[in-house]
């Protein structure tokens, strides 16, 4: 069902591209990567529902995956002489060409997400998150929540080499290395993925005597500690009691366990990337203000007094 | 007679088995300990045989189709059809039994997919179930459209993280399955058929042998084992992850089956044998894990017990025992050694299993 | 023959595989200027013995002296170079690259440090004058004929080394007039003081070519004698290790033919390209001998009667019933058996043990639901092994390890345990030992008289006319004719065969040859 609507909604800004002279305050070309992820479809939600709410005559194109069509509909957006230009960049090279028509176009573009290897007086400015950031969140929360009491931490890492697990690893590490009390007892990769994280943990709880000596866990993604929560649990454990657990991203499952009390906290890597790149855009128009070259977004922490139940439904409806 | 000849199969895998346990009792204390709690048996042995319990499953088929000079790339994928499959169904209300006779059927039906181009087409088998490898994962994927679906159906959930008698319901699932495709294959013909057809499937078809249909139930079989993997998988973690469940399971499967003393060529085979690789790959998972090292070594670590796994049960590595056996040094045990070493060279790893 | 120190001698030799004894304490010599012929039932040592001489295979006892130099070579490369060169049955060249490249591959001269094509061309030319062939040397290989393919090798080998040439089976899969130009080359190559080993299977040629001939049996040199003056029957004693009984060669009854029922009955049944439309009844108790050359339609002709391949005109009946066969597995149903020519590819599961390639035709027919048992299986493979004198140490031996003709009476055995009505012999004793040579045709013979009908497709004509009741001529394609039981000889066969050939399209496939090379 979701596909079909996501297809008839490019099919329907595809006839609005055609026609297109309408006279709204600002027409922006959005070119997305695609939808490989729960968390991109999101992005992709509340980019467009940013566009309505300020009256942004938004042109999207689906890349699926490839740098081409993302080139191709950067020069058909300058062909149509929108004002200005998103880009979720699928790679980091190669866009020094397209970028420079855009310049020459006098087309600001602002990145969403993921850098990019160009020059940084092609685009106007770039948003995204701060991975290291993310985890350093994660770290002062769980500082804050244990006091000065020991706790043991088990550490479930994301794809061993890919950014977001060294980012996040650095980021954690730091901010609770000033603590003597708290100690990476051990860490694994758990791949990002429910299975490994279960599994991962499971190994975690029979090296820890049966969990008994494990005071907390840090994992690099919500799916992991889903998956934790289950291998806690079925050790005859309490997620949530006997072993805090903190993660990254505040997909909407974790609230429904947060609501349950078998997670405590998830520092959101948020999907509204479009909104303070419009913020940016709107006072470029306006008084020609210049941004930093860096936008980071909020990496909100969520824990069980926010109301989970209600940001649980409010995140389900955004294409996680 | 037949006892004592399964066992002698098998006896370098056990042997191997054996070897990597008694590393990892090494490694971490306590890896032995089995205990009772929560109403479930409780240890790091059990968690072996739970956790492989997928790779067991698809190796079970995956054994079948190797023995027909096949293989089956696509199992991983099934997986996640199987898994998007049920969890779809049971979360839109239906009935427990009519999910998993459906998800099954889902499974059957791409065995049969795999089986129909293998057999009928000529296509080789490589090349046939990589078309499903490719585009299983997207049909899961819009089964379940692109996100992780979740269920809590517990009679579903029970299928994954369920206990009878204190013992995780994945592992009795294995466990039986292929002690009853085992014994079907050995009480009936079917395992004379499909060595013959493995070894030369012209001949086979010459001798009067239905290669085709036998092809495609050999096919069907892999899916259905794959679908059951998959529902294993999907209820383990109450969700269906179109993108990852059973990613690269399928080289799994694959090197149980090898590292269980099966030739990829085709012919004689061991579903026993199979099992027993898919245990001793957990064992190298699990001993990993609790190892405590960086887990930048996994895969090198990993990859360096099964070659030294591989290079002992070579045909080079018997030839060369043979030779050492057979030296004149040993002169007066020539005759009988070189008796029981020229056996041993022409049995390597093919020898009958009944 | 050479008085004087020979060209090559081997003394001793003596060679184990694990424990097992393949040759022992052989001798054997070689003059410059020889044929010497080597013989002997599969698995008497011959391969084993050439493969130490190219030095394949390193010997366990005994030296080899070349000229005068004790040599030991440790590979094939080094023998090559010593002045022993190898050509085998399967040519050993490479089919996709040209002529020219093949006789100079690893080899090849060099103009400033490249490959120099044109000389390559030019003295590839030069050397197969010799050989009386002109073709275009830089043609890809494979657009030739095995017998080309067999010039270019030996020519290779005798460019490469040039003392001793061995020629493993080299005329198994020709025919009559390939073999004569073959033979030639050899006169040649001898005269030019060449010395030669020769193995073959056929008697004639030894007789026509070689000069002396060694008999091998279980890894023991029996003899070197010249041919001159040595009886058949005494080389094929020697050979066989006892007396041989009368030649089988007697000659199957006249049938009272008519009064037999009719087991099967083809009408009109053809395959476009493959076999014209052909009607032929197959009768209890009598084998139809099929004849003709390489390419005929003999092959094609079974694979349309087993269902192998299917007619796309015809009608067949079993019994008087219409029956139409989609695969094997159909015409297994009605009673029929098939030994295909190709033993090793369509006929042995070569990894299974001899008990299992014995009953799996009749558990294929029983289905798998209904296993025979281990005793069962063991009962029939015994019973077989027994009935048809299968030479082998173990039921369970994989089939593999048994000699060519072992092998064929397991095929045979497979069929017979399906208690068959009708079977067709493909070419049933090519490539297999003088011994079980016999024993096939003599069996032919006994299932015939229990009222088996057999249909035998053999390019032996005395072995057609020993146990044909009646022989289907096929030339270019298409059943040309038929002689009865009293009309039955090689003469008369070679005849119909020829007269076949002229009648139709096609120019003859012995004078195609002639011309490839005269060209």
């Amino acid at each position: 069902m979701r596909t079909l609507k996501t297809l008839a909604g490019a099919v329907a800004f595809a006839a609005l591209m055609a026609g297109s002279a309408l006279a709204a305050d600002m027409t922006v070309g959005f070119s997305q990567i695609g939808s490989e992820s729960g968390w991109r479809a999101a992005e992709t939600t509340l980019t467009k529902e940013q566009a309505e709410k300020r009256g942004i005559d938004l042109k999207f194109a689906d890349a699926q995956q490839k740098q081409e069509n993302q080139i191709k509909a950067i020069r058909s957006f300058i062909a149509q002489g929108v004002d200005a230009i998103l880009l979720a960049p699928v790679v980091a090279t190669g866009w020094d060409q397209v970028l420079e028509e855009a310049k020459d176009a006098e087309i600001p573009v602002v990145l969403l997400d993921r850098q990019v290897d160009s020059s940084d007086d092609l685009y106007l400015t770039a948003v995204g998150s701060d991975l290291e950031h993310e985890g350093a969140v994660a770290g002062d929360w769980l500082v804050k929540a244990v006091g000065d009491k020991p706790c043991n931490v088990v550490q479930l890492e994301g794809t061993t080499g890919s950014s977001p697990a060294i980012k996040r690893k650095e980021g954690f590490e730091k901010a609770v290395s000033g603590h003597d009390n708290i100690k990476i007892v051990r860490s694994q990769t758990g791949d990002f993925t429910r299975t490994k994280g279960k599994e991962v943990m499971e190994s975690f709880l029979k090296a820890e005597n049966g969990g008994k000596d494990i005071c907390a866990l840090y994992a690099h993604n919500d799916d992991m500690a889903l998956g934790a929560i289950q291998a806690i649990k079925e050790a005859g454990l309490k997620p949530g009691k006997d072993i805090l657990v903190v993660s990254i991203d505040s997909v909407p499952d974790i609230f429904l366990a947060m609501q349950n009390g078998e997670a405590n906290a998830s520092v959101e890597l948020t999907p509204n990337m479009a909104g303070p790149a419009f913020d940016a855009l709107e006072a470029y128009f306006k008084d020609k203000k210049q941004p930093p070259k860096f936008i980071q977004t909020e990496s909100k922490l969520y824990t069980q007094d926010d109301d989970p139940k209600s940001v649980y439904e409010a995140k389900k409806n955004q294409g996680y | 007679m037949t006892l004592p000849a399964t066992m002698r199969r098998v006896l370098p895998q056990l042997v191997a088995l054996l070897v990597i346990l008694a590393l990892n009792t090494a490694i971490a204390p306590g890896f032995l300990d089995v205990a009772f709690a929560n109403g479930r048996l409780y240890g790091s042995l059990i968690d072996i045989l739970n956790r492989g319990a997928p790779v067991a499953l698809l190796a079970i088929g995956m054994t079948l189709v190797i023995a027909t000079r096949g293989i089956d790339l696509s199992v991983g994928a099934v997986m996640a059809i199987a898994g998007a499959v049920a969890a779809a169904l049971i979360t839109t209300g239906q009935p427990l039994a009519v999910t998993l006779v459906a998800t099954l059927g889902a499974g059957a039906l791409c065995g049969l997919w795999n089986g129909a181009l293998v057999a009928f087409l000529g296509i080789q088998p490589i090349i046939a179930t990589l078309i499903l490898m490719v585009a299983g994962r997207g049909i899961a994927q819009l089964i379940t459209e692109g996100i992780i679906l979740t269920f809590n159906d517990p009679g579903l959930v029970f299928v994954g993280s369920g206990t009878v008698l204190g013992v995780p319901f994945p592992i009795i699932l294995w466990v039986v399955i292929g002690l009853c495709v085992s014994l079907l294959f050995r009480v009936t013909a079917l395992g004379l058929l499909v060595e013959a057809i493995g070894v030369n499937r012209r001949a086979s078809t010459l001798a009067g042998i239905g290669t085709s249909a036998l092809l495609l139930a050999v096919y069907a079989a892999s899916g259905l084992c794959a679908a059951v993997a998959g529902v294993v998988a999907a209820a383990d973690i109450m969700g269906a992850d179109a993108n990852n469940a059973g990613l690269w399971l399928e080289l799994d499967a694959i090197l149980a089956v090898v590292v269980g003393g099966n030739s990829l060529m085709g012919g004689r085979f061991s579903i026993a044998g199979s099992l027993i690789g898919a245990m001793i790959i957990q064992s190298v998972n699990t001993g990993i894990l609790l190892a405590g090292f960086p887990p930048e070594f996994n895969l090198v670590i990993k990859a360096a017990i099964i070659v030294v796994i591989l290079v002992v049960q070579s045909p080079a590595s018997h030839t060369l025992s043979a030779y050492f056996r057979h030296r004149p040094g040993a002169a007066q045990d020539r005759s009988a050694g070189a008796v029981r070493a020229a056996g041993k060279t022409g049995s390597a790893g093919k020898e009958a299993v009944r | 023959m050479a008085a004087s120190e020979p060209l090559l001698r081997a003394e001793g030799i003596s060679k184990d595989f694990l424990g097992v004894t393949a040759l022992s304490g052989v001798d054997f010599d070689l003059a410059a200027g020889e044929i010497h012929a080597l013989v002997g039932e599969n698995g008497a040592g011959k391969s084993t013995l050439i493969k130490i001489l190219t030095g394949a295979y390193r010997r366990d006892a005994g030296r080899i002296v070349l000229s005068g130099e004790p040599i030991s070579p440790s590979d094939v490369m080094e023998a090559q170079s010593l002045g022993i060169g190898t050509v085998y049955q399967e040519v050993n060249l490479l089919p996709n690259l040209t002529v020219a490249e093949n006789l100079f591959l690893g080899r090849e001269p060099k103009r400033f440090g490249l490959i120099d094509r044109r000389a390559a061309n030019r003295r590839s030319r030069e050397i197969l004058a010799q050989y009386g062939l002109s073709i275009d040397v830089s043609a890809q290989l494979s657009a030739y004929s095995v017998a080309v393919r067999q010039i270019v090798a030996i020519a290779r080998a005798v460019d490469l080394s040039g003392k001793v040439l061995i020629l493993d089976e080299p005329t198994a899969s020709l025919d009559a007039a390939e073999v004569s130009r073959l033979f030639a080359i050899l006169e040649d190559l001898k005269a030019r003081g060449l010395g030669i080993v020769f193995i073959t299977h056929f008697f004639d040629q030894v007789y026509r070519i070689a000069d002396r001939v060694t008999i091998l049996r279980n890894g023991h040199k029996v003899a070197t004698r010249p041919l001159a003056g040595l009886e058949r029957l005494e080389l094929v004693s020697m050979m066989l290790g006892r007396e041989l009984k009368e030649e089988e060669s007697h000659r199957a009854p006249a049938g009272e033919a008519g009064e037999r029922p009719v087991v099967a009955r083809f009408r009109g049944v053809g395959k476009r390209g493959r076999i014209a439309p052909f009607d032929l009844d197959l009768r209890a108790g009598e084998v139809v001998g099929v004849a003709g050359l390489l390419g005929s339609g003999r092959t094609e002709t079974a694979e349309l009667m087993f269902g192998i391949a299917q007619p796309d005109e015809g009608r067949v009946e079993v019994d008087g019933r219409p029956a139409g066969f989609a695969s094997p597995r159909d015409a297994i149903a009605e009673g029929f058996g098939f030994c295909p020519e190709d033993r090793k590819q369509d006929g042995i599961i070569d990894d299974l043990s001899v008990r299992e390639n014995i009953v799996l035709a009749l558990q294929a027919r029983r289905g798998w639901t209904k296993p025979l048992s281990r005793k069962e299986q063991e009962a029939i493979a015994d019973r077989y092994i027994a009935a048809l004198d299968i030479r082998t140490s173990d039921r369970e031996k994989p089939i593999k390890f048994l000699s060519g003709g072992n092998q064929q009476k397991v095929i045979l055995a497979r069929w017979l345990a399906t208690d068959p009505r009708l079977l067709i012999l493909d070419e049933p004793t090519r490539g297999i030992d003088v011994g079980a040579h016999a024993e096939i045709i003599r069996l032919i013979g006994e299932l015939r008289e229990r009222g088996m009908s057999l249909l035998v497709i053999s390019s032996e004509l005395e072995e057609i006319v020993a146990y044909a009741t009646r022989v289907r001529i096929l030339a270019d394609r298409r059943h040309a004719g038929e002689l009865d039981a009293g009309a039955i000889s090689a003469d008369a066969i070679m005849r119909a065969i020829a007269a076949g050939e002229r009648h139709g399209d096609g120019q003859g496939r012995a004078a195609e040859i002639m011309q490839e090379g005269a060209a």
